[in-house]
């Protein structure tokens, strides 16, 4: 029996050892240099016209921070600001910076709101993973979707929640779920109900969001001071609101394959008509309007960009870059 | 008739007589020494994985929901075969190992799997397999190697090493994520090292329980393992205990129901399972020695009334902290009563040669109520509202127990 617990002690100490040689040998596996060309140090502005603003994932000291390109040169060495955020978005001279606190379990969220020159105004810790995050087109109001462990309907179910964060009150909403929600004009209730990828009008009154329920997802319009969301069309997930406010950029559900469930396309609110876009690869990204003609998405760790209108081909713009956002 | 049965059963297992004043066996605190481990493992890559698949894969809501669902579906009957497996063959320990070898592989199985989702469901569900495998003939192993009068005790010893590795799981992924400054890579891997740590634990340390000699041996057919059901005790309990699975309101519906009531900062509400699990490992042993001494089933029913008692103090006047450190310590109760009290109810009422099949023919008709359970309270709180539905629980609840208190199915056996 001795021997057999030494046996025993002795494989602990070499599995022991062997974890954390891996961590160790983790830890110095990044490389020093970064992969692209990058230039530092020098002010980055979110209010300059004309930039694709992104989140450099390029490997390097500068994975993960702020990085920014000419839109009409992109392939110009990338610009990068120390801030450092796992999803980023900017619009009219505000700044959203979702970060997800390091080595915090479970998981926190920090959601930094920024001024023009990056300058944090706001800050607010919120449990979850971050998911999408978003500015209204006047700036003054935040959004974003996070995932949390825990109190979703399945048992050991996974749950979203969008927030909404004010800030010319400075108020505060943390989750849209308690928002009256109308399916064909009845209220419509189930625990499970989960909101995600929210994105305004220009008015900051009108939104649009995902809402999943039952295994099924649609599209919702909301109204912000009613509070108050009616379904409208199902199969959207992750809209994006056009500029001109009359389409809406979404991931359709075309396949029950796992893994490549969705195509990107287009819907036009006032005739209900869809268009597939011309990329035809899945993609798992809120996409962003650079402007009223093209959309911009994250896919296989580089920026892409398509035609809205369905004509054309996918481009890639910047190579390992993700959370696109055109200012 | 309880001890008889007990001791016919039990002759062969090699439960020194002289030990009756030993704790538990050391076979026992093996087993449990191997879950703690285990769970540890598991419960690092439970707390990291939705940084993973979000973060470093970005996949969105639906694609996690569909992997979630995926990997929490194929427990119930998978747990039915090993058992019948491991009582086939006579070989609990062999079975077990799979299915704890299994689980280890899967963690190896996430560093390989990239970003590619099918393969990461793929590894998940065959980590949720291995689980199913290797619970049944474990907990025959603890029933086996334990004292008939003590096994209570053996399964709170056995559930409260567990719930302690659960405890230390997300520390220990935590400690992997600073030291390795955020490799999720050193987290699966360092999983990997510490699963491999309870397969040599169940190796080495953990006495398979001996089969008869080969004259002696039934060769356990599946026909057999379904004619468990016509042996009227061991029916019983099957079916009461999923009769009360029916009425069980799950964890996540408790926290949720919680929540509303307790406006609590956002950040501590996935602490909630937590505050339950501390109870759980707190009184996992007192409460297994309570059912040794007065009898299981009451203790079983007992756990029952105090989900009732949390049920019926979310629907109360208090609210805010009181509350919710009153309905967290009953639901602990609630799984300290229940859980492995459960097994050590069944166990003696098992012959020994289909010991593995009878007791996940047990946890598979009390988990497969409880899910029809969660998806019946999910319709109620749709149809009426929550705290409609919470009365609605706890009345049904309390009718089972009632019934199950005044029929007393367990009589002459505990």
């Amino acid at each position: 029996m001795k021997t057999r617990i030494l046996g025993v002690v002795a494989a602990v100490v070499v599995l022991i050892a062997a974890a954390v040689g891996y961590g160790l040998y983790s830890r110095d596996r990044g490389p020093g240099v970064n992969a692209v060309a990058v230039v530092s140090g020098q002010p980055v502005s979110v209010q300059a016209k004309g930039q694709l603003l992104f989140r450099n994932t390029a490997e390097g000291p500068d994975f993960g921070h702020l990085a920014t390109v000419p839109a009409d040169s992109p392939g110009q060495p990338r610009k990068v600001a120390g801030l450092s955020c796992d999803r980023f978005a900017a619009s009219a001279g505000t700044a959203l910076c979702l970060a997800a606190q390091p080595g915090v379990l479970p998981p926190v969220t920090d959601v930094i709101v920024l001024d023009k020159d990056l300058n944090e105004i706001r800050r607010v810790e919120l449990p979850g993973t971050p998911s999408r995050g978003r500015v209204s087109p006047d700036g003054r109001l935040v959004y974003w979707t996070l995932f949390v462990n825990g109190d979703s309907y399945a048992e050991t179910g996974f749950s979203t929640r969008a927030g909404i964060l004010d800030l010319s009150s400075g108020q505060l909403l943390k989750s849209v779920e308690e928002m009256a929600l109308f399916l064909d004009g009845k209220q419509y209730y189930s625990s499970d109900v989960n909101y995600w990828g929210i994105t305004f009008a220009a008015d900051g009154k009108k939104f649009y969001a995902t809402v999943g329920t039952k295994g099924k997802t649609y599209l919702v319009e909301a109204d912000y001071e009613k509070f108050s969301a009616n379904m409208i069309r199902e199969n959207v997930e992750c809209p994006s609101l056009s500029p001109d406010g009359k389409r809406i950029a979404f991931k359709k559900r075309v396949s029950a394959d796992l893994a490549a469930p969705w195509r990107l396309a287009v819907l036009d609110l006032a005739s209900g008509r869809e268009t597939l876009l011309a990329e035809t690869r899945s993609v798992d990204d809120q996409a962003a309007w650079l402007d009223d003609r093209t959309v911009a998405y994250g896919l296989e760790s580089g920026i892409w960009a398509v035609p809205a209108d369905g004509s054309g081909a996918a481009r890639e713009v910047v190579q390992r870059g993700s959370s696109p956002a055109g200012v | 008739m309880y001890i008889a049965t007990a001791r016919g059963a039990d002759t062969a297992a090699e439960v020194p007589k002289s030990g009756m004043k030993r704790a538990v066996t050391g076979n026992v605190v093996a087993l449990g020494l191997v879950s703690l481990v285990t769970d540890i493992s598991s419960e690092m890559v439970t707390a990291v994985l939705p940084l993973y698949l979000v973060l470093g894969l970005g996949l969105s809501p639906l694609q996690f929901g569909v992997l979630d669902g995926l990997y929490s579906g194929v427990t119930a009957l998978v747990r039915l075969v090993g058992g019948h497996l491991a009582d086939r063959w006579q070989r609990l320990k062999a079975v077990a190992c799979f299915g704890y070898g299994l689980s280890a592989l899967g963690k190896i199985g996430l560093m390989l799997a990239g970003s590619s989702t099918v393969a990461i469901g793929a590894v998940l569900a065959a980590d949720r397999t291995g689980k199913g495998v290797r619970t049944a003939p474990r907990d025959a192993l603890i029933t086996l190697s334990s004292d008939p009068e003590h096994l209570g005790r053996a399964f709170g010893v056995h559930r409260a090493m567990d719930t302690f590795g659960a405890f230390l799981g997300p520390l220990v992924a935590m400690a992997v994520l600073w030291l390795s400054l955020g490799s999720y890579d050193s987290v699966f891997f360092t999983s990997f090292c510490i699963a491999a740590i309870g397969v040599i634990i169940l190796l080495v340390l953990v006495k398979d329980h001996q089969p008869k000699p080969r004259a002696e041996r039934h060769k356990v057919s599946l026909r057999e393992t379904a004619g468990l059901i016509r042996q009227a005790s061991f029916r019983r309990i099957c079916v009461w205990a999923a009769l009360l699975g029916l009425v069980t309101l799950s964890d996540s519906f408790l926290y949720l129901v919680l929540q509303r009531r307790w406006d609590l900062g956002a950040v501590f509400f996935p602490l909630l399972p937590l505050g339950t699990a501390g109870v759980y490992l707190l009184l996992a042993v007192p409460l297994g020695r309570l059912s040794d001494r007065v009898g299981r089933w009451k203790v079983f029913l007992g756990g029952h009334v105090a989900l009732v008692v949390a049920l019926l103090a979310l629907l109360g006047p208090v609210d805010g902290g009181v509350l919710a450190v009153l309905a967290l310590v009953l639901h602990g109760v609630f799984y300290a009563a229940t859980d492995g009290v459960l097994m050590a109810a069944a166990g003696p009422l098992l012959p020994e040669h289909q010991r593995a099949s009878g007791l996940a023919l047990v946890q598979t008709g009390q988990a497969t109520t409880r899910m029809f359970a969660s998806v019946l309270f999910g319709l109620a709180w749709t149809a009426w509202d929550l705290h409609a539905a919470v009365l609605v629980a706890a009345g049904a609840l309390v009718v089972v127990i009632v019934a199950a208190a005044v029929l007393r199915p367990l009589r002459t056996y505990a």
